[in-house]
């Protein structure tokens, strides 16, 4: 355990003394900080609509503004996850650090996993800007907390699930690029299965649909844990660390 | 201390490794010594438990590679080719996170940065970040790192590969300092290194073992008997290389002469002398009493380095089969 949190220390390390992080921070702060923005201004034009027309309905924040842009974070988090972890692994293939590593006495799985938490350390942080946006709501408004806080660890659960497969794929290449398009195709093709299910009813279709991430988003987004969702989300963990774990030993015999 | 059996590795298209054994002793440097690509870096990855060998067992300080991999990890200290280090680190917080890895913690840690920093001549880069490091103190650094949770076993992988005459010096120095408490290993492809910083000599081409032994038998064993080499000259111009012959092969314990060239009045002669008979006082008064010059009067110890190229090339069909048993350990592959 000990050896888990020195890895992971090792690996924050690296992401906030390289520009690496700050990068990302800035670029997922802006993107974000335009989609809250925009998604407020849509709410104020529909509430003055609504009120024009004589009808005033209570509007809901949650419904209107948090349940999308957490939706909308999952489909963005696409874009940061392979740039988070592209370089786990591939650097220090590259630079020969990885025998450093393999040669302590500390076992394979707890530097997958050090580094694997890491990555998600990094992703709270991107997580932690659109908190800063979703607290004026709370200073403003009266949004409830509770589905924000499940939507939150439904967000967590999918980086996770993400993140696992990202770290698989960088034990693959020893070029961080290779590793980032490779997992973003990935994460790609998970987000698009899920389109399947709008036409198609048949069991392939189904299949693919639940294997899609943005599949088993919806309900935590909403605000309702749902097991179901999350146990998906804990076996593509449980599955990427796994792979992750077999690649590394197959390093071992290859290299 | 360490103890390596029919060792083999092999790749999808070739042998790296092919059936070595050797043995080590606690406190002794060993070069490990063979042209590129001969299996060194192989072996040494074997040994530190990187990889797994295909066939074979290896043990250090009785533990085997494969099934107790961790123990020997943590008894072993390894500085690979290119040393391992992050370039985004500071000096000291990266021998810091080495030694957690390694298993210390709190005042021990502190304890040991400060040590090997010392040790190793880097205590005035220790807030550099490594990335900004010259070569040379990156490859101390890196023996820092090897050293810093105190192996029983250090393994160096071309440890001087890339430094300055000067930086070469100071690391073989370094590397001599450290075998009083470590049993060292390393590989070069160098040879007056292992000549002048190793006790024992593996010698390996093509993923076989050549031979193993002592630098000074190995001398000894490619000669068979000690010779010496002799330039004799002539002050009245002429120099008759019978004459002379005959002079050097007369004086007690010499059994045989050679001339091995002859300008104007200079002649050089190889002598040979039985063993355990010191002819060298006994040749240069002959030479001197018969009215000669002695120019010059050497021992012609072979170098290691004829002594590699004699064990490890092929073309020249005249090589010499390895006498001791450990080194006809090679097994031909059906291929």
């Amino acid at each position: 355990m000990r050896n888990v949190w020195t890895i992971c220390r090792k690996e924050l390390g690296s992401y906030f003394t390289s520009p690496i992080a700050y990068i990302l921070l800035l670029m997922f702060g802006v993107i974000f900080g335009f989609m809250f923005w925009n998604a407020l201004g849509e709410f104020i034009v529909a509430g003055m609509e609504m009120q024009m027309r004589g009808q005033p309905t209570p509007m809901n924040l949650n419904e209107w503004i948090i349940s999308p842009l957490l939706h909308n974070v999952a489909v963005i988090g696409l874009f940061f996850i392979p740039l988070i972890t592209m370089r786990l692994f591939a650097e220090e293939k590259r630079t020969g650090t990885i025998e450093l590593l393999a040669t302590s006495p500390i076992r394979d799985i707890e530097i997958i996993i050090g580094k694997w938490l890491a990555a998600i350390g990094l992703y709270s942080c991107l997580l932690l800007f659109t908190a800063v946006n979703f607290g004026f709501l709370f200073k403003y408004g009266n949004p409830d907390w509770k589905p924000l806080a499940i939507g939150y660890l439904g967000l967590l659960l999918e980086a996770a699930g993400l993140l696992a497969i990202g770290t698989f794929i960088s034990t693959l290449t020893k070029n961080q690029i290779v590793a980032a398009a490779a997992t973003f195709g990935i994460c790609l093709l998970l987000l698009v299965f899920g389109w399947v299910s709008a036409y198609d009813t048949s069991t392939w279709a189904s299949v693919l649909s639940y294997l899609s991430l943005s599949t088993h988003m919806e309900s935590f987004a909403k605000g309702v844990l749902d097991s179901k969702d999350a146990v998906f989300y804990v076996t593509v963990i449980f599955f990427g660390l796994f792979f992750t774990a077999r690649s590394m030993e197959s390093l071992r015999w290859r290299s | 201390m360490i103890s390596v059996k029919e060792l083999t590795k092999r790749y999808a298209h070739n042998t790296a490794v092919d059936h070595i054994s050797f043995e080590v002793a606690k406190g002794q440097i060993v070069g490990f010594l063979g042209p590129n690509g001969a299996g060194k870096t192989t072996t040494m990855r074997i040994l530190t438990c990187f990889m797994p060998p295909s066939g074979g067992e290896a043990t250090v300080a009785g533990f085997d590679v494969l099934e107790q991999s961790l123990e020997v990890r943590k008894r072993i200290g390894y500085l690979p080719e290119t040393p391992p280090i992050y370039p985004e680190m500071e000096t000291s917080e990266y021998l810091k996170f080495v030694g957690k890895l390694k298993g210390l913690r709190g005042a021990d840690l502190q304890k040991r940065v400060d040590y090997v920093c010392e040790r190793c001549a880097i205590v005035d880069v220790k807030s550099k970040l490594l990335g900004k490091l010259s070569k040379g103190y990156r490859q101390r650094v890196g023996l820092a790192q090897a050293i810093i949770h105190n192996p029983d076993v250090l393994i160096l992988d071309e440890p001087t590969a890339g430094l300055d005459p000067k930086q070469i010096n100071e690391t073989r120095d370094l590397i001599k300092d450290l075998a009083g408490e470590h049993t060292i290993i390393l590989s070069t492809h160098i040879l007056p290194e292992v000549e002048q910083t190793c006790e024992q000599v593996i010698i390996i081409n093509k993923g076989k073992l050549v031979a193993t032994d002592s630098v000074r038998n190995l001398q000894a064993r490619a000669r068979g008997a000690e010779s010496v080499l002799v330039e004799v000259g002539s002050r009245n111009g002429s120099l008759q290389v019978p004459v002379v012959e005959q002079k050097l092969q007369q004086v007690a314990g010499v059994s045989g002469v050679v001339c091995k060239e002859q300008v104007d009045s200079r002649a050089m002669f190889e002598v040979e002398s039985q063993k355990g008979r010191l002819v060298r006082g006994d040749l240069a008064r002959a030479v001197v009493e018969s009215g000669w010059d002695l120019n010059e009067l050497r021992p012609a110890a072979m170098s290691l380095e004829e002594i590699f190229l004699q064990l490890t090339g092929s073309e020249s069909g005249e090589v010499e089969k390895p006498a001791t048993a450990e080194t006809a350990a090679s097994k031909e592959l059906p291929q």
